[in-house]
Parts: C-alpha cells; structure tokens; sequence
C-alpha cells in the first residue's frame, strides 16, 4: 500500500451531508419512542403508562419531518415523487416511499384513535378556533361510547403490534442502506441495520425520559418514580446492547485485519479520534453507563434519580447523534482509493448547513409543544382535565386493563 | 422490449382504443378508423359505450385501468432501457444523440474499453481532450491518470497527472536514482456488468444502454448521490451544474456515430483502446483474447468492461 497520501479526484466532495445523518437521527428518534408506547401497549409494562401517549405523539411528531432533511439533501427535490412512482426494485432506497408512507400513515391512525375521547369531548365544549379544531380532527365521529372505545382500544392494540415489525423495518431499512455498500468498508457490515435499530432504541428512551421529565417539571408535577426508574433501565439494557454490537462490529473488522482495515484504523485514531473516541464512546457511551446504573438504584433520592435519568438521557442522545456521524461523514472521509482522507465543510447556512440542520430537529419539537397545546399528552393531564366528559379518557385504560391484567414491572 | 403496462392497457383495451380514435362517448366509433375497437370489445367483452355512458360501468372501468396501470408501473419501475434505445441516447448528454442506437438488435454493438498501461506516457491529452467533449466542470473529473512511483526504499507514491502539465503542477521532482519502477494507470468509469450504481439508484436513472454503457438518465436522477457512494472506482459525482449524477459515457454520442471516444482519439501512445467486444476481429477482441488481462477490486463481483493491461497490484 501506499505511504504517500492520494484520493481519487472526485472523492474530494463528501456528497451527503449532516442532512443524511439527520435522517437517520430523526428516524432512529421514531422507532425508539414508538417501541417504548408498544412496550406498554403491546407487553402491558404498566409502569410505563405515564410516558404512553407521549411516546406515540413523539413518534409521530419526528416522523412528520424525517423527510424533511431528506428533499434539503436532494439536488432536485421537485423529483423526488420519482422514488415513488418509478422505484427499482433492486434499489434499497426505492423502498424508502412505501415504507415510510405506512409508517406514518399507522402512528396518525393510531394517535388519533387514542386521544379520540379528548378530541370528541373537547369538540363538544370548545368553541371558536379551537373548537374548530376538535371538530376536523373527530373527523366528524363523535361515537365515544363503552363499545366504540372497546373497538377503538383493539384497533390500537393491534396497530402497535404491527408497528413494532414497521418501526424495525422502518430503522432496520436505514441501517441496510449503509451496510449494502460493498464499495465502503466503513459501512458494509450484516451488522449496520441491527446497529443502527439498537441505538435507534436508546435515542427514543433518551428522548421520553428528558421530555417526561421537562414536562413534568414545566407543569409543576411531580415526576412518576417507577416510570423515570423503568425507563431508566430500559435505557440502561438498550445502551449495552447498542454499545456492544457496536464494538462487535469494530472489533470483528480489527480482527480480521482485511485489506482496508489500515485505512478504518487511521480513521478511527485521526479523523473520528475525537467524535468516536471520545464523544461516543466515552461520554456517550461508558459515563452514562455508570450514571444509569447509579439511576436505577431502588433507594435513591427521586429528585436524584431524576437527575442522572436526564443527564444520561442527554449523553445519551449525543452518543447516538455521534454515532450517525461517525457512520455517515466518518464514511466519506477517506477516498476509495484507500491511501487518502478528505476534510468534511459543515457549512453554516446554506440548504445542508448548521443553521438548516437546526431548524430540522427544532420543527419537531415545535410539533410537539403543539401537540401539548392540543391533547394531553401525559397520563396525569386527562385526569386533571376539566374539559367535559373526561371520564371517557378512563375507558381505554380500564378496557386494556380488563384484557391485560399483566401489572408487570420489569425491575421491580 | 415494449413496456409491459402498454400490453396490458391494450389489452383491457376499451378506453384506450377510443380515445386513440377520438370518438364521442355517445357516437362510438364510426368504423372510419383503424382503432380496432370492436376486436378490443370482443376480446374484453365489454360493451365501450354503456361502460362510458354509466357511471357504474365508467368507474368499473377506471379503476380497473388505473389499478393496473399503477400495479405495472410500480411493479416495472418505467426503466429507460425499456424505452426506444434513442430516448435513452437522447437522455444522455443533454439530448446529444439521435436516432444512432435504433441499430437492428442483432447489430448491438457491446462496447469495451482496455488500457495499457505499459503505454501509457502522462501526456494529459486524453484528460483535456474529456474535459473539453463532455464540458466537465472544474474541480470533478469523468477520467484521470495516476502516476505510480515505486521507491527503491519499498515505499510507493501516487499522485495525479496535471492535465496542464507537469511543468506547473506544484508536483516535487523525482529522484531517478531512488525509483525502482513508474508507471501511468488511466482511470475512468468501469462500465460494470453488475453496476452498483444501477443496484442502488432508486429511480432507474442509472442504467446500462444496450451496447453495454453505463449512463444516467438526467431527467430522471434525483441527485440522492447514493450511485456516488456505491462506485467503488470514484467514477462518479453529482454535476455542480445540473444536479444530477455525473460520469464517463465513453462518449456515447460519438461511439454511436462511429467516433473514438475523446480520451482515445487524443491519446499519442495508443494506452486507451476501445471498441467492440463481440466482434472476433476488433483489436480489443484480439488483445482480450491473447495476453493476460486484469479488472478493478475484481473481489467486489463488479464484472467489469475496462480492462487493464500490465496493472501491478498496488493499482486498486
């Protein structure tokens, strides 16, 4: 091999940029936090009640803007139906439109089927703009009757169930883009989908655990113990998982040493020293391991707990953002002709630039303070509610609770 | 190969036939063409106007079409290579070719490229001769030419060959007295078999013509730059100007004219050879079939169509 630096001359531009490791950020967001309402929905972990509904509307809310740094990224975004409407069948990517569409299509069924009592009974009592706005969004069913939620809480049972094989598909499916790459030994790897699921899990926790808990301080309520704990070590187990096949898959390529291992090394030691080394691995990844494993201890201050839940929850997002960016830049860093690196320019405005990269992650959020506006989003908000008949709110729980009798807390 | 979504709406036949013929729904057709409509109505057996005329029978019959019209395109993707030979000649390019590829399909040429690298000298005149045929933009490249030094030392450079020359290019001088071997590899797209680029393209804008090229519908691609990540050659970029995948076509508007690509007819040594692969008696034929040849990353089962003459190993 070559000692003296040399890239092919069209290597020089890194193609994709912060906008594609958005993508599968955002993506990976969605997946976590719907896994998270299925655990309750589907495995009844009741200790995860408080944070249900919130999961569901932060996967709905992410996954309304995860095409969004996607048409930024596209050179001619006005053809971007063409995936649609002419995909390959041999193109990984091409599939990105069905799958998407029925994911996203299954979480506005399902969203809306479980707040339908709040929005039937609110379009009863408001008036003005608002009532206006529960009066579309019944879409014009005001059936909330014992019967009509029974029907509705079967249908929300079972599109969880079919949303956990979607989800997967859905990050699994990312995942598989870089790992099909047979051109870029950084990416092609079995491992990639199954990689980019487990840390698409930790996100989603990391994600409800800080939202629950702003929201609860936001409103001035105390924050469920069981719930923060629970999610805390659901947290815990996904990060050992994630962090493992992680270093499965970069011990394995060292091990094995193939041919292009000298260039993943440098890599690794120069390029990424810092956001791999240092920021996934080591504040993503080990510090929030010890934080969580502090967390979860039963006896702990709550206001304790709370805490390292939320910082770990924050290192924890970082980690897995770093993770996108050490797969997706990281993979454009060197040339394929393997005896050279190239520099990736974060621009700062422009389409795919930091300010742009910003506003993408911040529009869901602002979906999501909307949302809060909307329904409630928290478990304790329906029973505080006094807008109407809110006791129909009690219907779905109770009804799942008849059939699910499981009160099963994982960690005691 | 005609587009299997026209066969079947052909088949269902009724509304397509009347339209073709632009009959009025309550008229019908006056026999005065040749739409066949009445071969298409006993064939379906479907009466045209009452399914036009009621509204139960006209929606029957929409749907139908669109379903299947729908189910077809999605499950057959619209490739272009399905489409006449000269549209997709005329997507290359910018609609620089016409009418040359509707050649009979048993006169389809299939196109190689060899290089020989013991030839090879770095004059640079195939880089301009490209850069000037195919108006390539500053700063990408659709072929280049790496110079490889082997260092007495055991150590091995490479760098590009300036395409305005050594003289100005900034390069250090060699010390003769260091190197072991040098040596000039040309590179440009490998026109694979199994291309990962068409793997990949969500759209079937990249797609091999019927001689064997590599080319990119510019009216279909997207700009997704996926093809750019998969090309384990560096052969492709997203084109600043026009957004869209860019890359060598071995001159496919001059190849289907009977021209040299640009690169070869400007090389002075005879290091780019070009021509046809079916043909017994073309010299690349003779040269493929005489001496020991090699490919690129070969272990990648990328099968490619440009072959390398003299290639050491350090060349990947």
């Amino acid at each position: 091999m070559s000692d003296v630096p040399f890239v092919f001359p069209n290597d020089v531009h890194t193609p994709w940029s912060i906008m594609i490791v958005l993508y599968p950020y955002i993506t990976g967001l969605v997946a976590g936090a719907f896994v998270v309402s299925a655990l309750y929905h589907v495995f009844h972990q009741e200790v995860l009640k408080p944070v249900a509904r919130l999961a569901l509307v932060t996967a709905l809310c992410f996954c309304a803007f995860a095409t969004l740094p996607l048409l930024l990224h596209l050179h001619h975004p006005e053809r971007a139906f063409n995936i649609m409407i002419t995909p390959s069948a041999t193109s990984a990517m091409a599939g990105f439109g069905a799958i998407y569409n029925f994911y996203l299509l299954l979480l506005i069924v399902e969203v809306w089927l479980e707040f339908r009592p709040e929005i039937v009974s609110r379009a009863g009592t408001h008036t003005g703009i608002a009532g206006l706005v529960y009066r579309v969004l019944a879409l014009g069913d005001r059936e909330i009757s014992d019967r009509a939620r029974r029907i509705d809480s079967r249908i929300i049972h079972a599109l969880a169930v079919i949303g956990i094989p979607a989800a997967v598909v859905l990050h699994g499916y990312v995942g598989f883009l870089f790992g099909a790459v047979k051109a870029n030994p950084w990416w092609s790897t079995a491992l990639m989908p199954v990689v980019f699921l487990a840390s698409a899990i930790v996100s989603g926790i990391g994600v409800l655990i800080i939202l629950y808990l702003f929201l609860s301080w936001k409103r001035g309520v105390k924050p469920d113990t069981d719930c923060v704990r629970a999610m805390s070590r659901y947290l815990w187990i996904s990060l050992m998982i994630a962090v493992t096949l992680e270093m499965l898959e970069l011990v394995h390529m060292a091990y094995e040493a193939g041919e292009e291992w000298h260039v993943i090394k440098t890599l690794l030691t120069t390029r990424l020293a810092v956001s791999y080394g240092v920021v996934q691995v080591l504040i993503g990844s080990v510090v929030p391991f010890f934080l969580l494993l502090i967390a979860t201890r039963p006896r702990l201050n709550p206001r304790v707990m709370s805490f390292l839940s939320a910082l770990s929850g924050v290192l924890i997002l970082v980690q897995v953002f770093a993770m996108r960016w050490n797969v997706v830049v990281g993979g454009q860093l060197f040339s394929k002709s393997f005896r050279g690196f190239v520099e990736y320019p974060l621009h700062i405005g422009g389409r795919e630039g930091l300010i742009a990269a910003a506003v993408v992650l911040m529009l869901p959020c602002v979906a999501l303070a909307v949302a809060g506006r909307l329904l409630p989003l928290l478990s304790d908000d329906h029973e505080d509610n006094s807008d109407g008949p809110v006791n129909d709110r009690v219907v779905a729980p109770s009804l799942t609770d008849q059939h699910f009798t499981s009160t099963a807390r994982p960690f005691g | 190969m005609p587009l299997a979504g026209n066969d079947m709406l052909f088949d269902l036949g009724v509304v397509q036939n009347d339209s073709s013929c632009g009959k009025s729904a309550e008229g019908g057709c006056q026999g005065s063409c040749a739409c066949g409509s009445e071969t298409a109505v006993d064939q379906a057996g479907i009466d045209p106007v009452s399914a036009i005329t009621s509204r139960r029978g006209f929606l029957r019959q929409a749907g139908t079409i669109s379903f299947g019209a729908l189910t077809l395109t999605l499950l057959t993707g619209l490739k272009p290579e399905d489409k006449d030979p000269d549209a997709a000649a005329a997507a290359e390019n910018d609609g620089a070719v016409d009418g040359v590829a509707s050649a009979e399909a048993e006169d389809t040429p299939l196109f190689g490229f060899l290089v020989d690298t013991s030839r090879c000298i770095g004059s640079g005149k195939c880089l301009t001769a490209c850069r000037t045929e195919n108006d390539v933009p500053e700063g990408f490249s659709r072929t280049w030419v790496e110079r490889f030094i082997h260092f007495k030392d055991g150590t091995v450079q490479v760098d590009r060959v300036p395409e305005t020359g050594y003289a100005d290019s900034g390069l250090a001088p060699i010390d003769e007295d260091n190197v072991d071997r040098a040596y000039f590899v040309p590179k440009l797209c490998n026109h694979c078999e199994d291309a990962p680029c068409n793997q990949v393209c969500p759209v079937h804008a990249a797609f091999t013509s019927p001689e064997g090229v590599e080319l990119v519908d510019a009216d279909r691609c997207i700009g997704c730059a996926y093809c750019v990540q998969a090309c384990p050659y560096g052969a492709r970029f997203i084109n600043p100007d026009s957004g869209v995948a860019d890359k060598c076509t071995w001159c496919y508007h001059r190849i289907m004219h009977d021209e040299l690509p640009a690169c070869v007819e400007a090389c002075p040594a005879n290091a780019r050879i070009f021509g046809r692969l079916d043909d017994p008696h073309s010299e690349i034929s003779k040269r493929l079939a005489s001496v020991p040849t090699s490919v690129l990353k070969p272990h990648l089962g990328t099968h490619p169509k440009l072959h390398y003459l003299g290639n050491s190993q350090e060349v990947i």
